[in-house]
């Protein structure tokens, strides 16, 4: 078994960051699981979570009175979550395991402080998630073509 | 005319019509424009008067000897539903023809060739093209009076009709009026054209006739009313597509379709499928269309080419440029119709130069010119 | 030129706006085609419109199509019944010459009804598997209830060697599958950049941005193939209408190398 500083050089989103800012960095993660149709946050809950998926994968959904919409997923190798640097830090969806999840949760606080405090590590963390950001407001705003729609 | 109808022909030739020469069934001389001439600029066609007898004193008319081989509308198949309520289409037959057309200037010649190449010469030909052009025998004239829009010099399609260049033809005649007379040098180019002007008889021509039709020829090769400079003209359009030249020009284009309803290698045209109210008997029309047409570039909803500006941009690139990619030669004769029956007068000469100076200016810039 | 008879011998919905008609000529010739190419549909006394062959290249005793109801014509084809005569004119253009792939690895994207037109191709390197290297289908649908032919794709994973990967626009609680782009889906296909045939079929845009996604991986743009679009009258290249300037649509194409395409694809209402 490895630890979470050890598997994390692994996943893409940590690529290019060095050992001591991963060191620190892992010092606000768990390990956490889900199994499949589990939530791992709801829509309104204090969102204090970052999460990095080593395996599965996450729906993320909003709740209608017809049925949950599931509005993009996660994967293995990508991350979830960014409403911890946002105020008032709340989840906007509701994120449900869809396989068998396992990932690292980072508290969201504790990541806050240790960007305060080490600016170089903010800066190539908020680097990483602006480019998550980037991605996924791309692929919502082409899919707001409805390109597969009736026109 | 008289020894064409009698070999069977429906002959078709120039005649005065609404106030233009325009083409229609000849039987005599008088039918045609004898004693007519036409004045022609952007935007403005008008007939004048001659005096001195002459049958071929214009330049052009509306249209070119295209709708006699291409209708404006044809119907290509009908279809009856039967008593098991099925329906059978059938190919609509022509009875038409054979056609002699009389009277083919040089442009229109090249442009008759244009339609040969695009209609008959490709993966798939058009059967009824095919069917009004078979044994269709072709009297070309020779331009002695250019109009003011006429640039086929520039163009390299007349005004003299040459064998070889354009469509294939039989004769090809040169009206002469000068102290000598008035007369007619008549060249045979196939051997049909031998033996119809055997029987019209004549005297055969001699280098003093020959050097007098090259002298008209020349004369109008020398009176053209305008130019377009050809050279890199296709790259010069494909370069062009961000030129603000064309704003400017849909400023005043009304997206009429007048310019390809007159153009003589147009040849865009639509299907419609029409019943009656039952449903019960189904025809299909092929029908002449324009790229100025809104619909023309409809797609899921939408037009590709929504503006006027885009469509504008379509016809002349595909006319001077696309079309010789497509099909090896440039799209236009220079016939000059576009620009004379243009309601708001753009003359595409003037529009290709304007591209041309823009291109020159740019160069100058890149280059540091000061 | 005059349509054949074709009467519609079975039918079965797709999806909610989608079908697939199968048909066979009333007087017995087979049409036989390539994967790619389309033919001229005609509902008598309604109208007719291209549509792109969906059926088996090996089959040619019966023609299907796979038809989206989205406008008069379309919806008079789509919701023929068994029994019902349709007019047929082709088939025409320039296909997907798959053949030309072998001993390459080939990824096949399909966004939306675009799937119709690619599905010949992936039946024609099935037939044929050990010809080709590594086989992926990404597959982008609206939602889960409109992907179309989903017995096939398991059966073409399970059976075929087909590495299918598919993802929604949107998806629905029960749905356990992807939800993005299927740009999305392009780190997922295994594939030799240089050694590779990528095939595309779907909205313009969905096509540019695959295209830009393989051109970045290293695949070069001739290796490449898109199925184009226009408005189409005659489908014989004598109507005029599906022109991309030079480029007749129904003769050059549909499918074109994306490298003749790319820049008239960035030019606005060309």
């Amino acid at each position: 078994m490895r630890t979470i500083a050890e598997e994390l050089p692994d996943h893409p989103f940590f690529a290019g960051l060095g050992s001591d800012a991963l060191a620190l960095v892992a010092g606000c993660a768990v390990n956490v699981h889900a199994r499949p149709g589990e939530y791992l946050f709801r829509e309104g809950e204090s969102a204090d979570s970052f999460f990095v998926i080593h395996e599965g994968r996450v729906a993320l959904e909003m709740r209608r009175p017809t049925g949950a919409a599931v509005l993009d997923t996660a994967e293995q190798g990508e991350v979830l979550g960014w409403s911890w640097l946002v105020p008032p830090y709340r989840w906007t969806f509701d994120g449900r395991a869809v396989e068998h999840v396992r990932a690292v949760r980072f508290d969201g606080g504790c990541l806050r402080e240790k960007c305060a405090a080490d600016p170089e590590l903010g800066y190539a963390l908020l680097q990483r998630i602006v480019r998550v950001m980037s991605s996924r407001l791309h692929s919502a705003r082409v899919r707001l073509l409805d390109l597969y729609g009736a026109s | 005319m008289d020894v064409l109808a009698g070999r069977g022909y429906s002959v078709i030739g120039p005649v005065v019509k609404d106030g233009a020469i325009d083409y229609g069934p000849v039987s005599k001389v008088s039918d045609l424009p004898v004693d007519w001439g036409d004045e022609q600029a952007p935007g403005s066609y008008r007939l004048r008067r001659r005096d001195d007898g002459m049958l071929f004193g214009y330049a052009n008319g509306a249209q070119s000897v295209k709708p006699v081989f291409f209708p404006a509308s044809e119907v290509i198949w009908r279809g009856l539903r039967d008593d098991a309520g099925t329906v059978e289409p059938r190919r609509e037959e022509h009875e038409v023809g054979p056609y002699a057309v009389l009277g083919v200037r040089s442009c229109d010649l090249h442009a008759l060739g244009i339609h040969d190449t695009v209609l008959l010469g490709r993966r798939f030909a058009d059967a009824s093209y095919a069917v009004r052009r078979a044994d269709a025998f072709v009297v070309a004239v020779s331009c002695s009076d250019p109009a003011g829009t006429c640039f086929c010099v520039s163009m390299g399609t007349g005004p003299r009709p040459m064998a070889g260049r354009g469509a294939p033809f039989d004769l090809a005649m040169t009206e002469i009026l000068d102290a000598a007379g008035h007369r007619f040098l008549v060249e045979a180019a196939s051997e049909r054209g031998v033996e119809v002007l055997r029987e019209v008889g004549g005297r055969i021509a001699d280098d003093r006739d020959r050097a007098d039709a090259a002298s008209v020829a020349e004369s109008a090769a020398g009176r053209m009313g305008r130019t377009m400079d050809t050279a890199g003209l296709k790259d010069l359009l494909y370069g062009s597509a961000d030129s603000p030249m064309w704003d400017e020009v849909a400023t005043r284009c009304l997206s009429c379709s007048n310019c390809t309803m007159v153009c003589p290698t147009c040849f865009c045209t639509d299907v419609q499928d029409i019943t009656d109210l039952t449903g019960d008997s189904v025809q299909r029309e092929r029908v002449w269309d324009s790229c100025f047409d809104s619909q023309h570039s409809y797609l899921h909803g939408g037009s590709v080419r929504r503006t006027t500006k885009a469509r504008y941009r379509q016809w002349m690139t595909h006319k001077l440029a696309s079309w010789i990619d497509q099909f090896g030669t440039s799209g236009c004769v220079g016939c000059g119709r576009c620009i004379a029956w243009c309601p708001a007068g753009i003359d595409i000469t003037e529009q290709a130069a304007v591209l041309r100076k823009e291109a020159l200016t740019h160069a100058d810039d890149r280059r540091g010119a000061t | 030129m005059v349509p054949r008879s074709f009467a519609v011998t079975r039918t079965r919905q797709d999806t909610r706006d989608t079908a697939t008609l199968w048909l066979e000529a009333v007087d017995g010739a087979p049409l036989a085609f390539q994967p790619g190419q389309f033919t001229m549909l005609h509902a008598y006394g309604v109208g007719e419109v291209p549509v792109s062959i969906s059926g088996d290249p090996a089959d040619g005793g019966v023609l299907q199509h796979t038809i989206r109801d989205v406008g008069s014509v379309s919806h008079a084809l789509a919701t023929a019944e068994s029994g019902a005569r349709l007019g047929v004119r082709g088939p025409f253009g320039v296909g997907w010459e798959v053949g030309t792939a072998r001993g390459h690895d080939v990824v096949i994207v399909a966004g939306g009804i675009g799937l119709a037109p690619l599905r010949p191709a992936v039946l024609e390197i099935c037939a044929d598997r050990a010809a080709y290297g590594e086989i992926t289908l990404l597959y982008g649908a609206r939602t889960p209830a409109e992907r179309l032919f989903t017995d096939e794709l398991s059966r073409w994973a399970a059976e075929r060697g087909v590495a299918v990967h598919v993802t929604v626009d949107r998806g629905d609680e029960s749905w356990r599958g992807q939800v993005g782009l299927v740009t999305g889906l392009v780190d997922r296909a295994v594939f030799r950049p240089a050694l590779t045939t990528v095939l595309v079929c779907g909205p313009e845009v969905m096509m540019r941005h695959t295209a830009a996604a393989f051109l970045d991986r290293g695949v070069a743009p001739s290796d490449i193939r898109v199925s184009m679009e226009r408005n189409m009258k005659c489908g014989i290249g004598l109507c005029g209408h599906c022109q991309l300037r030079e480029l007749f649509i129904c003769q050059d194409g549909p499918v074109l190398g994306y490298g003749l395409v790319a820049s008239l694809l960035t030019q606005a209402e060309l």
